[in-house]
């Protein structure tokens, strides 16, 4: 039998919302486990910088968590039933049972194919600032950072900090857009001050408003992009690496296991809660981005709410709900306003690879309703990553939505699925 | 910084203690993995998402580069 554990709350995910989440129900008094794959405690936007460390506000918010919770980083969660879930940690596995289960499981990038983007030295634009908070070498290295969105200026900002020279950002959204956007930031004048220290920051960086790298060119590594403006003039840029993220999405494969409803997010989903943060299922809550993209702040409420909710102490949340809600509105205007053109779903050829895993090429996905239909034919999204980019992508690209999953939730060891054979058998869910 | 001595498909390397596996693979192997069709890749996500940067650490397979801190001692083989 594998070890077995109990927490009063379990806590999944320990970025902003979970670290608000465990600490504020140990301050209830509660046992709190947290639980986060990463090797640290941050979640992405506080992810440890190996050069810089993390800002005083994460700094904080761990270390109010480490001091009444038990935090088990480097684990993963592999399978979900009622009341419990089954853990892998450092190649032993273990299960967890709670009375309260608090989803913080954040969000993911948003990654779209385009010709090239399959080569090294082509990343996610998070996806390049967290290699590079890991002390990937980025130093010296001409860098582009392309998509969409307020991440790609705060990755700018980590690459130029560990010395990557910056050739542009590159933002799908028009000027326009944005600069009507920057206009109403004087109604979260907090987030106006952050805006301004952001430009301040990347001051001389050259900006591409409205532009977008249509294709990455290279023998057997990244030499240089394709960047096409508004009007379709094309231009080429030679550069070492890019970061190209299109958003984020909320990482919803725990929450859709355990059976809480799931609502649409655009074209992805988000687990549906109410404004107390608790989802479809009793005892389980869910908060931050996971719920939809919110930021930083309406996470972190929204941890501390669904902690005071599952401990039995509402009357504590009250007074964070309006925060939450404002923190919201913001979320939605920014969203509204980095919206994606629809462009950014063309780009990618017959012959360009969605399915990074299994070398599916689009074409090859050409006449599919469904993803379980175009999975059983060309094996797209039966790789190791499950589905989450290439079934992310094609959601995106308007062929069909990502099946459900099923478990394991992310491969397993055959030792932990044999030692969860003597409670259920983990793969013997309906087909997806 | 304290530095630490892994090794990368049997050749020794120093570097940084505290940064990732894929942060030091990077240093010597631009595509370190092979994808099921021939092509060469490197990590993707940079958060234990995509599987691109997935590689044997210490004899254990398919482990995700950018979720291993590096160790002295460490034994990766790429498969490069």
């Amino acid at each position: 039998m594998p070890e077995h554990r109990h927490y009063d709350v379990l806590v999944v995910g320990a970025g902003p919302g979970g670290l608000a989440a465990a600490a504020t129900a140990a301050a209830h008094g509660k046992r709190v486990g947290l639980v986060d794959m990463q090797p640290r405690p941050g979640g992405q936007v506080w992810r440890h910088d190996v050069g810089h460390g993390v800002p005083r506000a994460a700094r904080r918010a761990i270390a109010r968590a480490a001091a009444g919770v038990e935090l088990l980083t480097g684990a993963q969660v592999v399978d979900a039933e009622c009341g419990m879930l089954r853990i892998e940690r450092g190649g032993d596995a273990f299960e967890a049972s709670h009375d309260a289960l608090i989803l913080a499981t954040g969000a993911r990038e948003l990654l779209l194919p385009f010709p090239g983007w399959t080569l090294p030295g082509v990343s996610g634009a998070g996806g390049l600032q967290a290699l590079a908070k890991q002390g990937f070498p980025v130093a010296g290295k001409r860098v582009l950072v392309a998509g969409s969105g307020p991440l790609l200026l705060v990755a700018a900002i980590t690459l130029r900090r560990h010395g990557a020279q910056l050739l542009g950002i590159v933002e799908q959204a028009p000027r326009a857009q944005v600069t009507r956007f920057a206009r109403g930031l004087w109604r979260w004048p907090a987030r106006a001050t952050q805006a301004l220290r952001l430009q301040t920051q990347l001051a001389g960086v050259p900006r591409f408003d409205g532009h977008c790298v249509v294709a990455a060119h290279g023998r057997d590594a990244l030499e240089g992009v394709e960047l096409e403006d508004a009007d379709g003039h094309r231009r080429r840029i030679d550069c070492d690496l890019l970061g190209a993220g299109f958003g984020l999405l909320p990482n919803v494969e725990l929450a859709a296991l355990l059976g809480c409803a799931l609502e649409p997010d655009g074209t992805h989903r988000r687990v549906c809660v109410d404004a107390w943060q608790r989802t479809s299922v009793d005892g389980v809550h869910a908060v931050g981005e996971a719920c939809g993209i919110g930021g930083l702040h309406s996470a972190r409420l929204e941890g501390a709410i669904a902690a005071h909710v599952a401990c039995g102490q509402p009357q504590r949340a009250r007074s964070l709900l309006g925060r939450r809600d404002r923190a919201r509105r913001f979320a939605a205007a920014l969203a509204q306003a980095f919206v994606l053109q629809p462009r950014v779903r063309r780009l990618a050829d017959p012959d360009t690879l969605v399915c990074r895993c299994e070398d599916v090429p689009l074409a090859a996905l050409d006449g599919f309703a469904d993803a379980r239909a175009a999975k059983l034919a060309t094996r797209c999204g039966m790789g190791a990553c499950q589905g989450r980019i290439c079934g992310a992508a094609l959601a995106e690209l308007g062929r069909f939505p990502r099946g459900d999953g099923r478990p394991p939730l992310f491969p397993a060891r055959l030792a932990t699925l044999a030692a969860a054979s003597g409670s259920r058998e983990p793969l013997s869910g309906a087909p997806p | 910084m304290n530095k630490i001595t892994l090794r990368i498909d049997g050749m020794p390397l120093q570097v940084d203690a505290g940064i990732s596996v894929a942060a030091a693979v990077a240093r010597v192997r631009p595509g370190p993995r092979r994808s099921c069709s021939g092509q060469r890749r490197a990590a993707l996500c940079g958060m234990g998402v995509c599987f691109e940067c997935r590689m044997r650490i210490d004899g254990v397979a398919q482990q995700r580069a950018c979720l291993v801190v590096v160790r002295d001692g460490m034994e990766v083989a790429t498969d490069a």
